[in-house]
């Protein structure tokens, strides 16, 4: 998990450096600052910021052998992921009515693939999560269950992580 | 697929299917999980490609033996050339690299396989499905035509309006995927599951080349995946990466590519270097000099690796101070090169010498690559790289490094454990006409490149005519007719290597388990090795611990005297073999999975019903193999032999 994880850094990486490029080309639509609303992103970024809270109470309560209460963490830190996941499809219905599509400028493009990929990944991490409360309740982990509730939690606090760059980096600098 | 309810359970199943254990016929094949078959698969398919893109590259040749020549259209040229290169590198050498590294990386660490199984597979079968989508192109509206590098704005809709290049951009996707997976595998496999006493400085230097290699790739592929996916979102959804009306910049492309593609001629030529640095101590009955050496400048090539990629960019407008900077970087990198090459020639110096074709190719790639090696020094400068960049002078070096380090490297390779592998020997003498021919054919072909380079052939270039041909000894027509010429006594040398193939196949002799004599842990096997590989996994107490369980030092003399024959250990380890082998068992899903994602790609291309398709197959795969049961039953696959005398050789060709 940490070399694949290892290897996303580099993903990431790469898009991040292709939006500061192209952060501030607005040939033609809405401008960054114009159109960022920080006050909603920052909600939706605490709910992702405390679904790393619930999942590391997943991680402890799978060490403690407690199932029920790592499947309840687990699902809480689904529930947070797929909020955030649900704000960030607001967040682009409201762009897209407000003229930022992926086709406008490279600012649109470089915007929505970023925060695109980054949901994506968050998103797979909801299916994650709910599926690994599913196998923890039907008992059909065969390895060492704790050990599988934490690498789950690490891809999940890598997300997180990674939208902490993100978002300081796309809402909070200015462009 | 129906989902089985089963009703008898050793494993608490719920709707999940039943493993499948087939051992004969096709299925064993497709369904497999073990390193040795992926091994082979991967060889099998590489050597295919190998072939298609030798075919490209003999058009290229025969469209610039002549002037105006009437062979390939400049479009076809285009395409002739962009995948012969893409094919050469991406489905031919990191695969055939990846087959060496399958079948030997378990066996020379001592493992029965590698950490994860199934992924193994998957990566195999991804590996397939992306070279099968980037060749349907020929076949579906014309191949990517835009170079192997791809550059965009050039590569993009605007400029290349046919699908060749989708699938290309998808093609490699797929692949590159393949190999990060394959990558894990392997960096987890070596960092847990060396055989007891095998530290990191008693890994055979076969085992180092590769694990570099993986952390290579961990780290070069999402770059070139971030590269191809805002092409690709740019080609097929809209977006305006590339579009310089809309202020994108040029340069984006080429440095995303790049920062991959340096690192990736070091992904191609590590495991050259690994494979010789067994071969060369082997044949010169004399242990690998510097080992530490060995080890640590092939690190640091790696690690360097990362900081050149703009030499590839000179010519660009990238500015004095990058440039400068990228030169003295690009410099430094040839020290750990050298050092090796020092250490090769120091371990043959004073050794007995063991002149079969395996030890032939070695030799061979620390001549070829050397001479790349210093034309590459010369491109490391930057000014005399103005005059050089995009001349014949560039693809004189890159094939010198590529076809006579890589190739001669794998070659080696194949005549050195074919006999491990298929338990027959390669026959020696074609082998000898096979390695007479390449280095010939190498040499005709490529050599006279740096004269036309320097006189001023450009590359990418699909037609000279008389009349710019240049006269005496650089009359480019000529050496191109030469180069030609060359390119098929190169072609003759690749058949006599298939030839002997088929010729080993029906009449080669059984090779015994320890043919060469050899030092490192895989021919602690039988000819070919058992399912489960070890019958006792092996503890190590010595860097070749192989040739130390045969050689002792005699007090009195000082010199190395024999104390076992492979033979007897190989049976020893049978007598004390362990009861319980449980082997992983075979598995759908990988296979599924792969097909899945096949579909994925093509829906990109063809619509989004295809795409949804391909997730829902992927998706459902992801969770039939999470629940597949852990093994198909309690029985061994292959019981080790019980009474005492060593299993019959068999061959699988």
């Amino acid at each position: 998990m940490w070399l694949f994880l290892g290897s996303e850094c580099l993903l990431f990486g790469g898009l991040i450096s292709t939006y500061m490029l192209y952060r501030g080309r607005v040939a033609d639509g809405p401008h960054p600052d114009q159109i960022y609303d920080i006050p909603f992103t920052s909600v939706s970024s605490f709910v992702l910021l405390m679904s790393s809270l619930t999942m590391v109470l997943a991680v402890s309560s799978a060490k403690r052998k407690d199932d029920a209460r790592t499947n309840l963490w687990l699902i809480v830190t689904a529930i947070l992921g797929a909020t955030f996941v649900g704000g960030q499809v607001y967040e682009y219905t409201t762009f897209v009515r407000e003229g930022l599509k992926l086709d406008t400028s490279l600012f649109g493009s470089s915007f929505y693939v970023l925060t695109g990929f980054h949901g994506l990944h968050v998103s797979v991490g909801v299916i994650m999560l709910l599926a690994t409360a599913g196998i923890i309740k039907k008992n059909r982990i065969t390895g060492d269950k704790p050990e599988v509730v934490e690498l789950v939690g690490l891809y999940w606090h890598f997300v997180d992580i990674v939208w902490i760059v993100i978002f300081t980096l796309i809402y909070l600098i200015p462009a | 697929m129906a989902i089985i309810i089963k009703t008898t359970s050793n494993s608490q199943s719920l709707g999940a299917m039943r493993r499948p254990v087939h051992t004969t016929g096709w299925k064993q094949w497709v369904f497999t999980v073990d390193h040795k078959k992926i091994g082979i698969m991967y060889g099998v398919v590489a050597l295919v490609f190998f072939i298609i893109a030798g075919v490209e590259a003999l058009l290229i040749r025969l469209q610039l033996s002549m002037p105006d020549g009437k062979v390939l259209s400049a479009d076809m040229y285009n395409q002739m050339f962009t995948m012969h290169a893409t094919t050469m590198v991406f489905l031919f050498a990191m695969p055939m690299a990846a087959s060496f590294a399958n079948y030997l990386l378990p066996l020379q660490i001592g493992a029965r396989d590698v950490a994860f199984p199934r992924l193994n597979a998957l990566s195999f079968w991804l590996f397939l499905t992306g070279g099968l989508i980037l060749n349907a192109s020929w076949f579906l509206g014309g191949a990517a035509d835009g170079g192997w590098f791809m550059y965009a704005p050039n590569s993009g809709p605007v400029f290349s309006p046919s699908n060749g290049v989708d699938f290309w951009v998808l093609g490699l996707q797929i692949a590159g995927v393949a190999s990060l997976l394959g990558a894990i595998n392997l960096i987890v496999t070596v960092l847990n599951m060396r055989a007891p006493g095998m530290t990191f400085m008693r890994m055979p230097v076969f085992t180092w080349m590769i694990l570099v290699v993986q952390f290579l790739l961990v780290f070069s592929l999402p770059v070139i995946t971030v590269a191809l996916v805002l092409l690709m979102f740019q080609r097929s959804f809209g977006a305006t990466f590339f579009d310089v009306s809309q202020g994108a910049d040029p340069l984006l492309w080429q440095h995303l590519f790049w920062i991959f593609g340096h690192p990736e001629v070091y992904v191609l030529i590590l495991p050259g270097f690994g494979i010789i640095s067994e071969v060369l101590p082997t044949f010169s009955r004399k242990p690998l000099f510097g080992y530490p050496f060995v080890v640590f400048s092939g690190a640091s090539i790696g690690l360097l690796g990362f900081g050149v990629w703009a030499h590839h960019m000179f010519a660009s407008g990238l500015g004095p101070v990058s440039v400068a900077v990228f030169s003295v970087s690009t410099m430094a990198i040839a020290i750990p090169t050298g050092i090796k090459i020092f250490n090769w020639l120091l371990t043959m110096w004073g050794g007995k010498i063991w002149y079969t074709a395996a030890m032939k190719f070695a030799v061979g790639l620390v001549v070829l690559f050397t001479i790349g090696g210093l034309s590459g020094v010369t491109h490391a400068v930057a000014p005399s790289d103005t005059q050089q960049t995009d001349t014949y002078y560039i693809v004189a070096h890159f094939h010198y490094v590529l076809f006579g380090g890589m190739v001669f490297g794998l070659f080696a390779g194949f005549y050195y454990w074919w006999p491990k592998v298929f338990g027959k020997m390669l026959n020696e003498k074609l082998g000898t006409w096979n390695f007479w021919l390449m280095v010939i054919g190498t040499n005709m072909t490529f050599g006279p490149m740096h004269i036309l380079g320097l006189q001023g052939q450009p590359r990418r270039m699909y037609i000279w005519t008389e009349a710019r041909a240049g006269e005496g000894f650089f009359n480019f027509g000529f050496w191109n007719l030469f180069a030609s010429v060359g390119s098929f006594v190169l072609a003759v040398g690749v058949l006599f290597f298939l030839i002997n193939i088929v010729y080993t196949a029906r009449k080669g002799t059984v090779a015994p388990l320890d043919p060469w004599d050899a030092r490192t842990l895989e021919w602690l096997t039988t000819s070919p090795p058992k399912e489960h590989n070890f019958d006792r996994i092996p503890v190590v107490h010595h860097l070749d611990q192989f040739f130390h369980m045969k050689y002792e030092e005699d007090e009195a003399t000082h010199s190395m005297k024999q104390i076992a024959q492979g033979e007897d250990l190989v049976r020893n380890e049978e007598a004390h073999a362990d009861a319980h082998i449980h082997m992983p068992s075979p598995s759908y899903w990988p296979f599924v999975m792969a097909l899945g994602v096949g579909i994925l790609g093509m829906g990109v291309i063809y619509g989004v019903p295809v795409m949804v398709v391909g997730a829902a197959v992927v998706l459902l795969s992801t969770f039939g193999w999470v629940l597949e049961p852990a093994t198909a039953s309690e029985s061994d696959f292959d019981s080790p032999s019980d009474d005492g005398h060593t299993k019959e050789i068999t061959s699988f060709v």
